[in-house]
């Protein structure tokens, strides 16, 4: 046994670190949340010419041909930089999607482009407020046409491309690929409370789109591909958390009350103590959701993804909150850096649906292991 | 990142499997799980000292111990591979923990050669068995606080004082103890170390019964103790820094956490409990709690595995391992709390027949809290972590730079 990483993938992350400090400071974050821009599309290019979009396609399609555990460390540093960036949306929903459930045809013809960077892809699942639910999708897949409505679509403002739930008018659900460029497509930008990444409203009338794997096997392809995204995602998660921990810990060593250092109270070390805790317990489920994701054991990651979902969730949501408490009135205001991981842990928390849900989703599975 | 044994490593395990099938009987996967741990009867000890030699004989004692004092010099994932093992095998209980996991490597770094060779290998074949004698009545998480006394006399040191919290003391041989020789200077500069024989004139020993009912711990009495110079470890005031050897193992000698067993025992009950108008296990509170438990128990597993993989690469163990206490502590008393509320008012019950699960819950909870007191309460956890992962200030201390008789106390009896 071997529970760690190894040289050469320590090497990806550190590249990956000392690139996002140099181009992606929290106030590359910060501007695109005051400017209402999307996202910063220099900070775009510059990882897809580092072949970040690309990092577990394979080199035919042109990608690096690393792997996963090579795309999980770099999707810590795009959490620990909190990178304004539609990252997860093209990676870990749209090009995981085709990567994994493509034919060779739509392979060839999207995977270049997404890898490259080109083309931004998204995941259109949700329709409104509340957790997925294979039995209330309404949008609907006829002849080749979509009708309906999806919100919220991560990035769905900027995104060409996506993969979407929809049902055929007998109960039957497929994934779907969509032109956003193409005919019958309207995006509507929604607020966010993560401005430095942006949401929309997709409504579809009559806009061709194609199935994308087997048609009606679209539920367990979702929730196959949303397994996967949830533990990228998980990743991203702690690293944006011992970011916030890191800051948090110089500020309460330099500030001082009562003649000495707030970070020398005990009522402050402990909860410190017990974030540590909390992202180690995050870090330590989402390692074996990687190892089981490289190897492609897919009744592991089944167990090991939503663990690493909701133990991140809670990690970074924790030190989201106590990197305001702690920093006391500056935490709370707009000019500290605060509230831009205080707002990303809230946002990545339910972006693939709440953690009640994916702590549900974790027992029936264990439920039904036991069973077998 | 590989979960698999390498090659060398499943050939070990096939080695210890078949050795101990050889040698105990295979556990009823559906027994439950004793946790109380301490059947410590006469017969139990006898039991687990013949099972302590025959191991040592046949090669499977002490197996990170180097081979000069007796081990098999193994790494830590084959005794981790052992332990996987051994937890198949209904064996006898484990009363060495503290002489093999902390003790003997505290002799190792700093006895003399004739101390080595005296207590070690009667150590590694069980035949002697040791306990540790730190903590006293005014000094428990401030061990440097204690104030036991040894005052030297010709070739001898005269022990007076009280020990307490003595796990085990009651049967065994030997006790390594730390006591204060010099008042005078701070208090972590005037205490030393000795071993001493259990059996001296002077030392009594009076069990003290726990709240779960079991006596596995003592007080200890001395009452002019004769103690031999040559049963001095290390130097006359370099106490405080051999008893750091024997709590840094300590750190290391705790296990990994809860794990998985536990969690099947508790599906299975949230499976045959009933809770609001149906089976608990439908019952979406229940639902959200075993996930959060699971979760937590499956990331101390892990945190504990990666622990693993940097000690065989040669990382030294550091206060990261503080996070499998700090966690696994109170995740433990929350698991048995749980566990009895689904047990609705029955689960109020500790009777033998009528407790659901022969009463395995009841008993851990009523056990779990020593868990998050010995060898470092939760707080004092969390201040490790604080200080020495995160580096944050130490505590302000008001008694560092004064002479020990002068440092502020309690009360008497408090
Ligand atoms: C089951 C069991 C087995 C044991 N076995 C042994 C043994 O074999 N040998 C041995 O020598 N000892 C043994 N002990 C003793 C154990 O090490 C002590 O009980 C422990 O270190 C706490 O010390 P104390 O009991 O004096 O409590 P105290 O130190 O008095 O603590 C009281 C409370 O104050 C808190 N506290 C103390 N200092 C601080 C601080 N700086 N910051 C914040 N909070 C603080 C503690 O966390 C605790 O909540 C055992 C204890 C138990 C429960």
């Amino acid at each position: 046994m071997n529970f760690d990483f190894s040289e050469d993938q320590k090497l990806v992350q550190k590249t990956a670190r000392d690139y996002l400090d140099e181009q992606s400071g929290l106030d590359v974050c910060r501007a695109v949340l005051e400017s209402g821009k999307p996202y910063d599309t220099d900070l775009w290019k510059g990882i897809a010419e580092m072949g970040w979009l690309g990092v577990a396609v394979d080199e035919v399609h042109g990608g690096a041909g690393m792997g996963y555990l090579e795309l999980v460390l770099i999707a810590e540093e795009v959490g620990r930089a909190l990178a304004p960036i539609p990252f997860a949306s093209s990676v870990y929903l749209c090009t995981e999607a085709i990567q994994r459930f493509g034919s060779p045809e739509q392979q060839k013809k999207y995977l270049p482009r997404l890898a490259a960077g080109e083309v931004i892809g998204t995941g259109a699942f949700f329709e409104g407020p509340g957790d997925l639910d294979a039995s209330t999708i309404e949008l609907k897949l006829q002849d080749g046409k979509l009708d309906g409505e999806k919100w919220p679509v991560p990035d769905g403002d900027v995104a060409g491309l996506a993969v979407a739930l929809a049902q055929d008018g007998q109960g039957r659900l497929s994934m779907v690929l969509v032109d956003l460029e193409g005919d019958g497509v309207t995006k509507t930008s929604l607020g966010s409370i993560d401005p430095s990444r942006s949401q929309a409203k997709l409504r579809f009338e009559a806009a061709p789109a194609e199935v994308l794997g087997e048609a009606g096997h679209g539920w367990d392809q979702t929730e196959a591909l949303l397994d996967r995204a949830a533990l990228l995602l998980a990743f991203e998660q702690i690293g944006g958390a011992e970011r916030a921990l890191e800051i948090t810990k110089e500020q309460t060593m330099g500030r001082y009350a009562f003649g000495r250092p707030v970070a020398s109270f005990q009522a402050i070390k402990h909860r410190m103590a017990d974030l540590y805790c909390a992202i180690e317990i995050a870090r330590s489920n989402a390692y074996y959701g990687a190892y089981a994701l490289s190897n492609d054991l897919a009744e592991e990651l089944a167990v090991a993804a939503p663990s690493a979902r909701s133990a991140a969730s809670d990690a970074f949501d924790l030190a989201g909150q106590e990197m305001i408490q702690f920093h006391g009135g500056v935490g709370f205001t707009w000019e500290y850096d605060c509230h831009l991981f205080y707002r990303r842990a809230k946002a990545l928390s339910v972006a693939l649906g709440s953690p009640a849900a994916w702590r549900e989703k974790l027992v029936a599975r264990l439920e039904a292991r036991e069973a077998q | 990142m590989d979960f698999n044994d390498t090659p060398e490593e499943a050939a070990f395990r096939t080695k210890a499997y078949a050795w101990l099938s050889a040698n105990a009987k295979l556990r009823d996967p559906n027994e439950y799980v004793d946790m109380l741990g301490e059947r410590e009867d006469d017969a139990a000890i006898q039991a687990a000292k013949d099972w302590q030699s025959k191991k040592y004989d046949e090669g499977w004692a002490v197996l990170t111990w180097p081979k000069e004092f007796g081990g098999q010099g193994l790494g830590r994932m084959e005794n981790v591979i052992w332990n996987q093992e051994d937890a198949k095998f209904a064996t006898p209980t484990n009363i060495y923990t503290i002489g093999h996991g902390m003790l003997g490597p505290t002799i190792m770094a700093h006895g003399t050669p004739e101390q080595q060779k005296r207590y070690i290998p009667n150590m590694a074949r069980g035949q002697e068995v040791w306990c540790q004698l730190f903590s006293e009545p005014a000094a428990g998480s401030d061990l440097a606080g204690l104030r036991s006394t040894a005052v030297r006399d010709g070739d001898e040191w005269v022990l007076n004082g009280q020990k307490i919290w003595s796990t085990g003391a009651h049967y065994c041989d030997w006790g390594m103890v730390v006591v204060r020789t010099d008042p005078n200077v701070v208090k972590h500069a005037g205490l030393t170390y000795f071993i001493v024989d259990m059996r001296s004139p002077g030392v009594e020993v009076r069990p003290i019964k726990q709240i779960n009912g079991g006596s596995a711990f003592n007080e200890v009495f001395f009452t002019d103790v004769r103690v031999p110079a040559e049963n001095r470890l290390g130097a006359e005031g370099d106490g405080w820094s051999v008893s750091l050897t024997t709590l840094m193992n300590e750190r290391v000698a705790i296990g990994a956490g809860a794990g998985a067993g536990r969690f099947k025992d508790l599906l299975r009950l949230a499976r045959q409990s009933r809770m609001n108008g149906k089976p608990a296990i439908e019952d979406s509170a229940v639902r959200q709690k075993l996930a959060s438990i699971y979760i937590r128990s499956k990331g101390l597993q892990y945190t504990g595995m990666r622990t693993l993989s940097a000690l065989s690469q040669g990382a030294t163990p550091g206060p990261e391992g503080s996070i499998g206490k700090a966690v696994g502590g109170p995740l433990a008393q929350e698991i048995a709390s749980f566990a009895i509320e689904m047990q609705g008012a029955a689960g109020g019950l500790l009777d033998e027949g009528s407790t659901p699960m022969e009463g395995m819950w009841q008993n851990a909870y009523l056990s779990s809290p020593g868990m998050r007191i010995a060898g470092g309460t939760d707080e004092i956890l969390r201040n490790i972590i604080a200080e020495r992962v995160l580096r944050m200030p130490p505590e302000m201390r008001v008694d560092k730079k004064i002479a020990f008789r002068d440092v502020p106390t309690g009360p008497p009896g408090s």
